[in-house]
C-alpha cells in the first residue's frame, strides 16, 4: 500500500491484497458442534433402515416411535420398502460409482434413490469429487433442454419498469420470471406488470409473484401467476416450525398449487437451519437430503435448492461449493426438478462467481439460476444475485466460450429498445383500460432508456400501493387483462397470455421440469434427459448455436479491414520504389526495413498511429542521434526478427530497424542471431511515437560505439491478447499474404508529408 | 400404448380435458374471450385433467408426484377459503387438539369427497399427537 513505509515488516503484496474484493468475503472454520460442518458431522446418525410387515421401522439410527415430523414424513412417503431392502444392502461406493457410470442409465438410479435414506444418499455423494459430482449431475438432471430463470424486481416496485424489464427477460431467453416486492402490499401490482411485460415479446414463459403463500395462492388463483416456489421446507423439527409450517401443512399446499393448475417447486438448501439456529449439529449436507427426501415424499414436481439464502454461509465453509453441487446431485437423483441455486451473491470477488458457475454451464440444468439477476443488483429485491444485471454480457460469453448452452441468448440494441417501449406502452393501456390510472408519457419514456429504477421518473413504491389494492379488490384476472390488451390494439401480446392461460386447463406444465418454448409444453416427460455418454443428451442445435454466438463485439475479417481503411493495394505516394536496395558504406546508416504491406495495404499501427508518424519518428529519432536513415521494403519475410536482421545487413554500421505495419517494431545488428535481438518493441498496442524516436536515437548512438540505455515501453497488464489479437492475426496474414520468399529488398525514396510529425493527421 | 404418450395433452391428447363449464381447448380464442363466452372460470384445471395428468406421471414412474395430483384432484372443488382456513390449520400450533384435524378431514370427505386429503389430515393429527405440536405459538 502506498502508505506502508519501508520500515513496515510485512511483505506489501498482502496489503495489496487486503485491498481486493475478496477480503470482503469471511470465511468460517469447520465446527460441528455449532453446526459448521459440511458434509459429515459426527452428530450425523448412520445410514440404517429396518422394515417390519412393509412399514418402517426404523431409519438413520432412529426408532419409529422417535422420528420427528420429517423423518415420519420420509418414512410414510418416500421410502418404497420393497426397493429399500435392495438398496439399502448395496455398497455405497458402488452406488456412488454407478452414479458416474455412463453404462448404468438414470432411471435405474432413480429407482435405488427410492430405497434410500437421507443420511446414505447424503453419504454416496460426499464420495465423489466436485468434478464426479458436476458430471453425476449432468447425467441425473430431469429435462433434458437447460433454461434459465429471472429476478424480475426493481428498488420503487415501478410496475412500468417490471414491464419493460420482464419484456428485456424474456428477449433474453429466460424461461421463467419471479418478482418480489419491496413493500409487501403491493404483491398485485407486481403481478400483473409482470404478466404483461412477459407476454410481450416471443412469450410464453412463466411467471411468479413471490409473498406470503395464502396471497401467492391467490394471485395464482387470478391468473396473475403460474408456478411458485415458496414452498420452503427445513432438515430440522425445531426450524420447520420455527419457519411455522409441518410437512403436512406443505403438502397440502403443495396439492393446492396443482389444484389451480398452477406449477410449483420447493425451496431448501443448505444452512437455512444454521442461520435459523436449529441445526442439531447435523452436516449441512445431511439436513438438505432430509428436505430432499421430505419434498419427493409431498409429491412436489421440483426443488429450488443449491444453498439459497444459506448459499453465502454454506461458500464460506471448506468446500462447501462443492456442497452446493452434492444437495443437487442428490435432487435430481430423486428425480426431482432442480433450479440450482446460483441465485444469492455467494462472494464480492467475480473469479469466485465465475467460478462457481461454471460447473453448472458445463453440466446444464433444469434452471441454471433459480433466480439471475436480470436487473441492476440495487434493483433486486431478492437482495443481489450471484450474476446481475451488471454481468449478463459476461454469462453469454461463458455460454459461447465453452459452447454450453446456459439458456440465455444475445440480444440486440434496438430489438431491446423497441421490445420495453412495446412493454412499457402495453401495460399503460391496460392500466388506463381497466380503469387503474393514466400513465404519463414522461414516465413511459424514462423507464425505456433506464438501466435502472435510480434513473427513473415513474411511480414510486408509495404510489403503486393503491394500484395493487385495487387489483385484488376489483378481482381482476387475466383474463381481463387478455381482454384490455386485445381491446386497445395489443393483439399478438394478449394471444401470448391466452396460451399461457389455456395451459392450465391441460395441466401439462405441471409435469416435473416443465417449461413454455414457443408455445410448447417440454418438461423430463416428453424431453427426458437420456445422457449416456459422448454424442448423447443435450448438445446445441445449430440454430441454437448460432444465435448464443451473437455476442457484441465479435469481428469479422470485413469489419477489421473496414476499420484499418485498407484500400487498393497501391504504393504510398511518401514511400516510392527505386529499384533493388543494395548494402551501404556510410558508417553511421540506419536502414529502416519495413514489411510488404507497410504504407501499402495497412497504414496504421495497432495504437492507432498513422505510419507516415511512426516513420517520421524513426527517422528524426535517427538524425537527432547523429545518424542517416534509409529505408527499404522487406518482401521476402513479414516476420519482425527477420525484417530487422536483413536491414541490418543491409546497413552501413550493420544496424538496422525491422518495423511491420501494425508496429511491432526491432532494432537489430547484423552479426547476431535472428532471435537475439539488441532492442524489441512487442507490444505495438502500447508503442508510442515517443517510443518510436528515442529507439531512432538509440540505433544512431550505437553506430557511435555507445551503448545507451533500452527503450523501454511500461505495460500494466492488460491483457493485451483479449484485446488485441483478432486485429493482429487478421492484420498480419495481409502481410504474411504478400510476401515472395525470392524477391528482393527495395529501396524506398522517402517524401515526408508535410506536417508527418502531427498526430491530428485523418 | 402407454399414459406417457398422451403427453403433452394440449397437443397430444386435446379430446381429454375440457374447461370446467365443459368448453373444449379449442374454444378458448381471442374471440370467445372478447365477445364473453370465455371468461375466468374457464381457466382452471379439472379434477378429470389433473387425474389425466396423475396416470402420465405415474406412467414416467413418479409415484408421488402422481399421489400429488390425485390430491390436488380432490382440491379442485373445495372453495378457497376453506383450502387457506384448512392449510392454516394444519400449521403448527394452530388446531388445539388431534379432534379439531380430524373433523376438517372428516367435513372434507363428506361434503367434497376429498379422500386422500382426508388421510394425509387424519395422518398429520396423528404425528402432531406423538410430537406435541398442539401448542399455541401467538
Amino acid at each position: 500500500m502506498s502508505e506502508a513505509p519501508n520500515s513496515s515488516n510485512r511483505w506489501r503484496r498482502f496489503g495489496e491484497w487486503d485491498s481486493r474484493p475478496l477480503r470482503q468475503d469471511l470465511f468460517a472454520a469447520e465446527n460441528p458442534e455449532a453446526g459448521f460442518s459440511v458434509f459429515r458431522s459426527p452428530h450425523d446418525p448412520a445410514p440404517s433402515l429396518t422394515v417390519e410387515g412393509g412399514r418402517v421401522t426404523g431409519m438413520d439410527g432412529k426408532a419409529a416411535g422417535d422420528f420427528d415430523i420429517i423423518d415420519a414424513f420420509i418414512a410414510a412417503h418416500h421410502i418404497d420398502p420393497a426397493m429399500a431392502a435392495v438398496a439399502m444392502a448395496m455398497d455405497p461406493g458402488e452406488i456412488a460409482r454407478k452414479l458416474v457410470d455412463i453404462n448404468v442409465p438414470r432411471q435405474e438410479l432413480e429407482a435405488l434413490a427410492r430405497g434410500l435414506t437421507p443420511a446414505r444418499l447424503a453419504e454416496v455423494v460426499g464420495r465423489l469429487s466436485a468434478l464426479e459430482i458436476a458430471f453425476a449431475y449432468s447425467k441425473m438432471r430431469q429435462r433434458q433442454t437447460p433454461g434459465n430463470q429471472a429476478h424480475v424486481t426493481n428498488a420503487k416496485d415501478d410496475p412500468l419498469q417490471l414491464a419493460a424489464d420482464s419484456a428485456t427477460a424474456v428477449a433474453l431467453g429466460f424461461d421463467e420470471i419471479e418478482t418480489t416486492m419491496r413493500v409487501a402490499s403491493n404483491g398485485w401490482a407486481n403481478a400483473l406488470a409482470c404478466t404483461v411485460g412477459a407476454a410481450v415479446g416471443r412469450g410464453g414463459v412463466l411467471f411468479q409473484c413471490s409473498i406470503e403463500e395464502a396471497e401467492e395462492l391467490q394471485i395464482g388463483l387470478a391468473g396473475l401467476a403460474s408456478y411458485a416456489e415458496t414452498v420452503s421446507v427445513y432438515g430440522t423439527e425445531r426450524a420447520f416450525i420455527d419457519g411455522d409450517d409441518t410437512p403436512w401443512s406443505k403438502a397440502l399446499l403443495t396439492a393446492a398449487y396443482a389444484s389451480r393448475g398452477i406449477k410449483a417447486r420447493c425451496t431448501s438448501g443448505a444452512a437455512a437451519e444454521l442461520l435459523m439456529g436449529f441445526h442439531e449439529q447435523r452436516s449441512l449436507l445431511y439436513l438438505e437430503a432430509r428436505c430432499l427426501c421430505l419434498q419427493r415424499a409431498m409429491g412436489v414436481q421440483g426443488t429450488q435448492n443449491g444453498g439459497i439464502d444459506g448459499a453465502p454461509l454454506t461458500a464460506s465453509m471448506a468446500g462447501g461449493v462443492r456442497e452446493l453441487m452434492a444437495e443437487n446431485l442428490i435432487a435430481v437423483w430423486l428425480g426431482l426438478e432442480c433450479a440450482s441455486g446460483n441465485d444469492t451473491r455467494t462472494s464480492e470477488s467475480e473469479i469466485r462467481v465465475g467460478a462457481k458457475i461454471t460447473p453448472y454451464l458445463l453440466a446444464g440444468s433444469d434452471l441454471i439460476c433459480s433466480g439471475f439477476g436480470s436487473v441492476k443488483k440495487y434493483d433486486n429485491s431478492f437482495n443481489a444475485s450471484l450474476f446481475n444485471g451488471e454481468e449478463i454480457e459476461d454469462y453469454l460469453v461463458l455460454q459461447r466460450d465453452f459452447e454450453t448452452d446456459g439458456g440465455l441468448t444475445p440480444v440486440d440494441e434496438d430489438q431491446v429498445l423497441g421490445l420495453r417501449v412495446r412493454a412499457v406502452e402495453a401495460l399503460a393501456a391496460v392500466m388506463d383500460e381497466l380503469g387503474l390510472g393514466k400513465v404519463p408519457r414522461e414516465r413511459i419514456m424514462s423507464v425505456v432508456f433506464a438501466s435502472g429504477s435510480q434513473e427513473t421518473e415513474s411511480f414510486t413504491a408509495g404510489e403503486v400501493t393503491p394500484i395493487s389494492a385495487a387489483i385484488k379488490a376489483r378481482g381482476i384476472t387475466a383474463v381481463d387483462v387478455v381482454r384490455a390488451l386485445a381491446a386497445r390494439g395489443y393483439t399478438e401480446e394478449a394471444e401470448n397470455l391466452l396460451l399461457m392461460l389455456r395451459q392450465r386447463i391441460s395441466g401439462d406444465y405441471l409435469q416435473t421440469s416443465a417449461i413454455v418454448r414457443d408455445g410448447r409444453v417440454i418438461s423430463a416427460v416428453n424431453d427426458p434427459n437420456d445422457y449416456h455418454g459422448p454424442g448423447t443428451g443435450y448438445r446445441m442445435p445449430e440454430a441454437r448455436w448460432q444465435a448464443v454466438q451473437g455476442i457484441r463485439n465479435v469481428l469479422t475479417r470485413d469489419r477489421v479491414l473496414a476499420v484499418e481503411d485498407i484500400g487498393e493495394a497501391g504504393e504510398s505516394d511518401w514511400l516510392l520504389p527505386r529499384g533493388e536496395a543494395v548494402r551501404g558504406t556510410a558508417p553511421h546508416e540506419v536502414v529502416i526495413g519495413v514489411s510488404p504491406g507497410f504504407g501499402r495495404q495497412l497504414h496504421r499501427t495497432t495504437a492507432g498511429h498513422r505510419l507516415e508518424e511512426v516513420v517520421a519518428a524513426l527517422v528524426g529519432g535517427v538524425e537527432a542521434g547523429g545518424g542517416t536513415a534509409r529505408i527499404v521494403r522487406m518482401l521476402h519475410t513479414a516476420d519482425t526478427s527477420f525484417l530487422g536482421l536483413a536491414a541490418a545487413r543491409l546497413s552501413g554500421s550493420g544496424y538496422g530497424i525491422g518495423i511491420q505495419a501494425k508496429g511491432t517494431t526491432v532494432l537489430h545488428q547484423a552479426d547476431r542471431m535472428p532471435h537475439l535481438n539488441v532492442e524489441l518493441f512487442s507490444n505495438a498496442p502500447l508503442t508510442g511515437l515517443d517510443h518510436y524516436r528515442a529507439l531512432g536515437r538509440n540505433a544512431a548512438r550505437y553506430t557511435h560505439g555507445e551503448a545507451p540505455e533500452p527503450v523501454v515501453v511500461p505495460v500494466q497488464g492488460e491483457a493485451l491478447g483479449a484485446r488485441f489479437h483478432v486485429r493482429v492475426a487478421l492484420l498480419y496474414a495481409i502481410e504474411t499474404a504478400l510476401t515472395d520468399p525470392a524477391a528482393t529488398p527495395v529501396e524506398l525514396d522517402y517524401r515526408p508529408p508535410a506536417g508527418a510529425d502531427r498526430s491530428d493527421r485523418p | 400404448m402407454s399414459d406417457v404418450d398422451l403427453y403433452p395433452v394440449a397437443e397430444k391428447a386435446p379430446e381429454q380435458v375440457r374447461t370446467p363449464t365443459g368448453k373444449p381447448l379449442s374454444a378458448l380464442t381471442l374471440e370467445a374471450v372478447m365477445s364473453g363466452e370465455v371468461d375466468a372460470r374457464d381457466v382452471a384445471i379439472t379434477p378429470e385433467a389433473l387425474l389425466l395428468q396423475a396416470r402420465i406421471a405415474r406412467a414416467a414412474g413418479r409415484v408421488t408426484l402422481a399421489e400429488n395430483f390425485e390430491r390436488a384432484a380432490d382440491l379442485v372443488r373445495v372453495p378457497q377459503d376453506l383450502i387457506l382456513d384448512t392449510y392454516e390449520l394444519l400449521r403448527p400450533g394452530r388446531a388445539r387438539d388431534a379432534q379439531q384435524l380430524l373433523d376438517r378431514a372428516a367435513q372434507l370427505r363428506r361434503d367434497y369427497g376429498a379422500e386422500r386429503v382426508a388421510a394425509l389430515i387424519e395422518e398429520a393429527a396423528a404425528v402432531y399427537t406423538r410430537r406435541g405440536l398442539f401448542v399455541k405459538r401467538y
